[in-house]
Formats: C-alpha cells, sequence, structure tokens
C-alpha cells in the first residue's frame, strides 16, 4: 500500500497517520499543498487533521481550493481511496467529495477526549476489520465537528449504509449522531474521531488499529 | 469599486453562536430579543468594470459554503 500524506500549512497530525500508515507496511509520502501532483503509484490519500491556513474564513475552505487538493479530488474520481481525519473530513466536505458540512460544536466548546464510538456498518475497506454494531473507543479533538447536512441527504446516507461511525454519546450535535461518513463507492472516508491517535499501546488505546489494518489488507494488491 | 458580501447560515440550520448572544443578552436584562443569527460581511476592493456576478461566483466557489449558508452581494 502506498499511502499519500497531504501537508497543509497548520497541519498537526500528519506525522501522526503517516506513522500510522507505516505501522501497518505501507510505504508512504509526504505531500505539500501547493505541488500539483500525486506520487506516481498513490493507492490512498489522508489528508489530516489540524488546522489548514488558520481555519480562515471556514475550517479546510481555503485548503479545498489549494493546488493539491484538484489532484485529490482527481484521485476520487478515478477510484483512489480518500481518507479525512477531523480538519481532513471537513476539507472534504468542502471540496464537495463528501456530502454535508461541520458546523460549530452544538457547546460551543472545543472538545478534546476520548469517546465511544458505533461502527455503524462494516461494509467497506476501512471498517471491515470491526463487526458492525461494535462499540470502540477514539479521541476526537474538535471546535468544529457538529455534522449537518439536509434531511434528504441524511435520509440518503442511511438507506445507501454510507454512515461509518456515530457517537455513543453525541458530544457535539452532529445529525444522527454521525462522526464519520463514506462515498457512494465507499472509497471516500470522512471522520472527526482520530483513529490514528488510538493506533498503538503508546496513545493510551488501541482500537483506531483495526482500521488500518483493513486498508492495509484490502488495498496491498492495489 | 467596492462589493460588500453578507454571508449567514440558512434559515433551518442552527447558529449556536446566535444562541448564546441571545442567552447573553437576555441575562444582562435587555429583554424581547426573541433570536439572534450570526454571520459574517466580507468587504473586497475591486477593479472597475468588475460585476456583481462575478462577485457571485467568489460566493459560491469560496467565500460561502451554500450548503449551511446564503449570501447577498451589494456593489457600491
Amino acid at each position: 500500500m502506498h499511502a499519500a500524506v497531504i501537508v497543509f500549512p497548520g497541519s498537526n497530525c500528519d506525522r501522526d497517520l503517516a506513522v500510522a500508515f507505516k505501522a501497518v507496511g505501507a510505504k508512504v509520502s509526504m505531500v505539500w499543498h501547493k505541488d500539483t501532483s500525486l506520487p506516481e503509484g498513490v493507492d490512498i490519500v489522508g489528508v489530516p487533521g489540524g488546522f489548514s491556513y488558520g481555519d480562515y474564513l471556514r475550517c479546510g475552505a481555503i485548503a479545498a481550493n489549494s493546488p493539491i487538493c484538484r489532484e485529490v479530488a482527481a484521485h476520487a474520481e478515478r477510484g483512489g481511496y480518500v481518507m479525512g481525519i477531523c480538519n481532513g473530513f471537513q476539507v472534504l466536505t468542502e471540496t464537495g467529495l463528501l456530502p454535508g458540512a461541520l458546523l460549530r460544536n452544538a457547546g460551543l466548546k472545543y472538545i478534546c477526549r476520548t469517546v465511544p464510538l458505533r461502527v455503524a456498518t462494516a461494509d467497506s475497506d476501512y471498517t471491515s476489520g470491526y463487526e458492525a454494531g461494535a462499540m470502540i473507543d477514539i479521541p476526537i479533538a474538535h471546535h468544529d465537528g457538529n455534522y449537518f447536512a439536509d434531511g434528504d441527504t441524511i435520509a440518503k446516507l442511511h438507506g445507501e449504509d454510507r454512515v461509518a461511525f456515530t457517537y455513543g454519546d453525541n458530544p457535539n450535535g452532529s445529525q444522527s449522531d454521525i462522526a464519520g461518513i463514506l462515498s457512494s463507492n465507499r472509497r471516500v472516508l470522512g471522520m472527526m474521531p482520530h483513529p490514528e491517535r488510538a493506533a498503538d499501546a503508546g496513545h493510551g488505546g488501541t482500537d483506531g488499529a483495526a482500521l488500518f489494518r483493513a486498508l492495509a489488507g484490502s488495498l496491498v494488491t492495489a | 469599486m467596492k462589493a460588500r458580501v453578507h454571508v449567514m447560515l440558512k434559515n433551518g440550520v442552527l447558529d449556536p453562536q446566535g444562541e448564546a448572544v441571545r442567552h447573553a443578552l437576555g441575562a444582562m436584562g435587555f429583554e424581547g430579543v426573541n433570536g439572534v443569527r450570526q454571520g459574517k460581511v466580507i468587504e473586497l476592493d475591486l477593479n472597475d468594470g468588475a460585476t456583481k456576478a462575478d462577485v457571485e461566483a467568489m460566493c459560491e466557489k469560496l467565500l460561502a459554503n451554500t450548503v449551511i449558508e446564503s449570501y447577498t452581494v451589494e456593489m457600491s
């Protein structure tokens, strides 16, 4: 598996994500936001957490219009895998690769703690390492994680089994407790919680590791 | 020439910041405030000849997220 991790000014989970990919045997290329192409042979693009461009205008809005994001969108349109975590999820909604938007947390506070998540579907190359319905503990760290989409979009996400993760105890006001969603081809994942921060025993939890192991298993021959 | 863009959360999208401001106003003794919606104003300094349609294109592509926000453009 060859993973590219995008680095924006203000990204702060890029190296954590690279470590999590490497831990399952991936080759990892760090890609700067001004680059105009992805490295040859990339299977999956990771859009990491952080505060790209200082969260100016809207979280993820400037990053979504950066040169590399055109390539990320083209990669997704070719059927490539893209995974956006936290700020990366905000970037993917701003690009339109995933539906909806992330609003300010309902309680207005930045929340940084480990929360229980329910694996809503095992039917994806990201979640196949879990049992559907399993409860896992994954850290969140965000101010704008309140998932919003219109009623038709929410119904469609449920109808197509595209909700990947839901919160066990909704911390931020997200509609339908949504913590992560998939694209219609199930190859683009956006999620607010940080599986890369629960992928090593040193993190205090390893419930995120199965996501990276499942990806490595699926993409090894891609 | 100048353009002023007002960006607001759409009706139906909960505005927790506006709600917090409404609560604060009530707690300070200002009565009769039934709702507060908070948005932003973006002022653009443009070359002569720029049109409202140019600014609307900027709104659609960057200045507003039309999934959650509406915008109005004033040219002057």
